[in-house]
């Protein structure tokens, strides 16, 4: 580039484009059709969303019913820790709380459903091959990280956890309020019998995923930061991939949706909503 | 009413019972201390806290579980927000330990739990949600809560729930505000669990200091 001046408008703009093309490692895939390393059976034409979403980085995405998002943990070291909103209507979002509550368990796996507020399922957990989740810990903060790494704002080496779901959450129109309780996936936290919490951060093998379904219309928000528990003193996480794509709405015999009771009253619940 | 609870640190500024079933919202300054007492036993007091100064700052039981490395609220936890500031300190109780994980029932998550001819009784987040209406926030400002005098044991495979509690009457716990606080309380009304013993009581709070 050394023969393109930027000291004028055009020789600026040539700058500027000849920098397109390249490829990093952290960029999503556009056209989204264009991705690869699809799961069997998923054809290209029905790929919405691919990304490698950055250690330290995040990614806020909406999905329409029925959508499936497959998350992939590329080099063993991810952290995904998900916000999910109600699309059409975001001050219905994501209830922890209820979420454990309701299914009588505080472990995230396959078959496990993401309740919101309002009694219904925003989304839920089809595949898991990592099995160490983490519904109890939340986000890291500035300040947590600011202990841990010397340092912890957004624009620093370290980036926090809530910042990176609070700027997910800005390019929605959402704020400080709307950034809840989230879950962190890929890593585990294990409860002991005195209540005291035991972190499970690997580094686990390259490649493990969890795929969801999207039982409403939904705003999902990911950073990909170290958890807020991880032990180490470096700042530790690789690159997140995210794949998308569409699904039929789920039916009236899906084995999730038929689990248990309450399972059962959140998907009628869901279909009630969609009444209209 | 408190013989078991030590004497509270400066004047009386607030005595009240809380009825069965009923809310209220009440500022803590910073340095004074919030007494909860479960006059009649195994009341589940389901508890919120904003910054009173800025309420998009309020309390967050996962930023207070994972500072304290510990699921369970017992004498010493500091109560987080969600920004990760000190909010109120827990410096006493004659409970072992309260519970922060099983959130407040709602009318919707009782069409979950019990079925759908539960969805007319009252709930929890009624009783925050018409609170703080008063003061303008709403429903983004529902939360996770701490749940005092509530007991929800998590087994090692993850089991977990809503069950006998470890009050009694008399029992209580003591809070002091770290920064200027406005708390929100219901008086849990759920008859479907044992968090109130199938029978909603008051409760008796008092702020000194």
């Amino acid at each position: 580039m050394s023969a393109a001046s930027t000291a004028r408008p055009q020789g600026a703009r040539d700058h500027a484009r000849a920098q397109a093309g390249a490829k990093v490692e952290a960029m999503p895939t556009l056209p989204a059709t264009a991705a690869t390393e699809l799961p069997p059976g998923v054809a290209a034409e029905t790929v919405i969303w691919d990304e490698t979403i950055a250690a330290g980085g995040y990614a806020s995405r909406q999905f329409g019913r029925g959508a499936r998002l497959r998350l992939t943990d590329l080099k063993g070291d991810a952290c995904a820790s998900l916000l999910i909103f109600n699309a059409e209507r975001p001050v219905e979002r994501l209830n922890i709380a209820d979420t454990l509550k309701v299914q009588w368990n505080g472990y995230l796996g396959a078959g496990r459903l993401l309740l919101s507020d309002m009694g219904r399922v925003l989304m839920s957990l089809l595949e898991d091959t990592a099995g160490t989740h983490d519904g109890f810990c939340g986000a890291s903060n500035q300040a947590s990280n600011a202990r841990k790494y010397g340092d912890g704002c957004n624009h620093g080496a370290h980036p926090n956890a809530r910042d990176r779901l609070l700027l997910g959450a800005a390019k929605f129109g959402l704020g400080r309020k709307d950034v809840h309780p989230c879950v962190n996936l890929f890593k585990g936290v294990r409860i002991e019998a005195d209540g005291s919490t035991t972190p499970l951060v690997g580094p686990f093998a390259p490649g493990r995923q969890v795929t969801l379904r999207a039982e409403m219309d939904v705003i999902v928000v990911i950073a990909n930061c170290p958890h807020v528990l991880d032990p180490r003193t470096e700042y530790s996480v690789t690159p997140l991939r995210a794949t998308a794509w569409r699904g039929p709405v789920t039916a009236p015999d899906d084995p999730v949706r038929n689990a248990t009771p309450e399972g059962l009253r959140a998907f009628l619940n869901v279909e009630d909503y969609y009444l209209r | 009413m408190t013989d078991q609870a030590p004497p509270l640190p400066g004047p009386i500024l607030l005595d009240e019972v809380v009825p069965a079933r009923a809310p209220s919202m009440r500022v803590v300054k910073r340095g004074q201390t919030l007494r909860i007492v479960d006059l009649e036993g195994n009341q589940a007091v389901d508890f919120l806290i904003y910054n009173a100064h800025d309420d998009a700052e309020r309390y967050s039981s996962q930023d207070t579980i994972a500072a304290q490395c510990n699921l369970y609220l017992r004498a010493g936890s500091v109560l987080r927000s969600n920004e990760g500031a000190p909010m109120m300190t827990l410096i006493g109780t004659s409970v072992a330990y309260h519970d922060t994980i099983g959130g407040a029932c709602s009318c919707e998550s009782n069409t979950l739990r019990y079925g759908h001819h539960t969805k007319g009784q009252h709930a929890c987040v009624e009783n925050f949600l018409l609170a703080n209406a008063a003061e303008g926030r709403g429903k983004r400002d529902m939360v996770p809560n701490v749940n005092w005098f509530m007991n929800v044991p998590v087994e090692a495979d993850g089991t977990l729930g809503i069950v006998d509690g470890i009050s009694a009457p008399g029992l209580y716990v003591d809070l002091r505000a770290e920064m200027d606080v406005t708390v929100v309380v219901s008086n849990c009304p759920q008859i479907n669990n044992p968090c109130n013993g199938f029978d909603p009581t008051p409760v008796r709070m008092l702020i000194a200091g």
